[in-house]
């Protein structure tokens, strides 16, 4: 299965500059908060998880045309869509044509603050010692991947050094390709700027990652 | 012609089309279109940067709740009553004279919702995204910000289901003031690392 991702940006050239906003301004259109709303909703019907959405996201051929929150509402209809859950004739209707799906839950009103207080952790209980320890060397992979990962392309083959430990977290490579949980230990791997950009005097930097077990050899 | 009317005949075609699929969602019976508007209130007025400002001033005034972010943040920051979505596994980073933090997600949007609320629209542009693990002093240009040169810059890129709050310095000038007083000089770029706290207001002349 090949998969391409046009949201892994770290270190791109070319996106000029940031433009800083008021700590008010969540939403440019009345529309954005709608999709946001929706997507958070539909996402806790168990029709799918946070990483195949992410994965149907970063996908969408034209994600580099899109305003974030359009991204946000093209990867829903597709979601919806392959799913059957809304049709494609629907939703360009705005009224139901097709019977409705079972689902395994549905978000009432009411459990809204408790929903949002409870989160969804994704630490596991491990069922291997760590492999690798903080203060140790680790090359990052660098051969190809065809499915969705976390693993951003400025860090593969780059060396870096385990920081931290945050346990067992369930895999995101895994879980946004319907392969289940597959928890794996969880790193924070820090990189010398030089390392990352050694065409730039990068002094006094260094970037982490936080990154699966599998994504790592050891240096 | 109603106002009925006259209101739909103003929407943009992205607004016509949430407009249909929320319809469907709704008639499908797979949303309760009660809880949309609630999820929405609660990033507009009760989940929001001000929940982070509470969080760094408490860690500026108490050593002990500081020492327990140290250890564990997503436990020491729900004794202050904030936890849950995209903020499950949070990790407190400090800023010193020596090392200034900045955190961005390079691969989407992660950010920490509990304590900051909804990332702001420059958090998710390709510019910050692309620059901040390269450029961070020229992002911290865009934002009005200079640091020495002497300051390390050490960015975390949230790659994982880890959230990352920065606590920044705190400024100086501000020993006399309570906690709330602290809370209103922190910032939301300040806790990302884009920024830094504001300075205390200058003392009205006698």
């Amino acid at each position: 299965m090949s998969h391409t991702t046009h949201a892994d940006l770290g270190g791109q050239p070319g996106h000029g500059r940031v433009l800083p906003e008021a700590e008010g301004e969540l939403f440019h259109a009345a529309w954005e908060p709608r999709v946001l709303a929706l997507t958070l909703a539909m996402g806790t019907t168990g029709a799918w998880n946070i990483d195949i959405s992410r994965s149907a996201r970063e996908t969408l051929a034209n994600y580099r045309d899109l305003s974030y929150y359009e991204v946000w509402f093209t990867a829903l209809r597709k979601l919806l869509a392959e799913r059957h859950l809304v049709a494609p004739d629907e939703a360009d209707a705005g009224r139901a044509l097709h019977p409705r799906r079972p689902l395994a839950r549905k978000l009432m009103a009411a459990d809204v603050p408790a929903a949002l207080a409870a989160g969804s952790p994704t630490a596991r209980p491990a069922t291997t010692p760590a492999r690798y320890a903080v203060g140790q060397a680790v090359r990052m992979y660098a051969g190809p991947v065809p499915h969705h990962t976390r693993l951003p392309a400025y860090v593969r083959g780059k060396c870096g050094v385990v920081e931290r430990l945050h346990g067992a977290h369930v895999f995101a490579d895994a879980h946004a390709s319907g392969r289940g949980e597959q928890p794996q230990w969880l790193y924070t791997v820090a990189f010398d700027g030089a390392e990352l950009w050694p065409d730039q005097k990068a002094r006094g930097l260094t970037v982490s990652v936080d990154a699966w077990e599998p994504y790592m050899v050891a240096a | 012609m109603t106002a009925h009317d006259h209101e739909h005949s103003d929407l943009s075609p992205m607004e016509l089309r949430v407009r249909a699929l929320e319809t469907v969602l709704g008639q499908k019976g797979y949303i309760d279109p009660a809880a949309l508007d609630v999820l929405i209130d609660s990033y507009q007025t009760r989940i929001g940067p001000r929940n982070g400002a509470r969080v760094v001033a408490r860690a500026w005034v108490d050593a002990e709740f500081r020492e327990g972010l140290r250890r564990d943040a997503s436990a020491a920051i729900a004794t202050l009553g904030y936890s849950g979505r995209q903020g499950e596994h949070m990790v407190a980073v400090e800023n010193t004279p020596e090392r200034h933090n900045m955190v961005v997600c390079t691969l989407c949007s992660c950010y920490p919702w509990p304590v900051l609320g909804l990332p702001p629209t420059w958090y998710k542009s390709a510019p910050y995204r692309s620059r901040a693990v390269r450029d961070p002093r020229g992002v911290l240009r865009d934002f009005g910000v200079t640091l020495p040169e002497s300051t390390d810059i050490r960015v975390w890129d949230s790659t994982a289901e880890v959230r990352y709050l920065v606590i920044p310095m705190r400024p100086p000038g501000t020993e006399g003031l309570g906690e709330e007083a602290l809370a209103a000089l922190v910032t939301r770029d300040s806790m990302i690392g884009t920024g830094l706290p504001l300075s205390p207001p200058a003392k009205a002349c006698r």
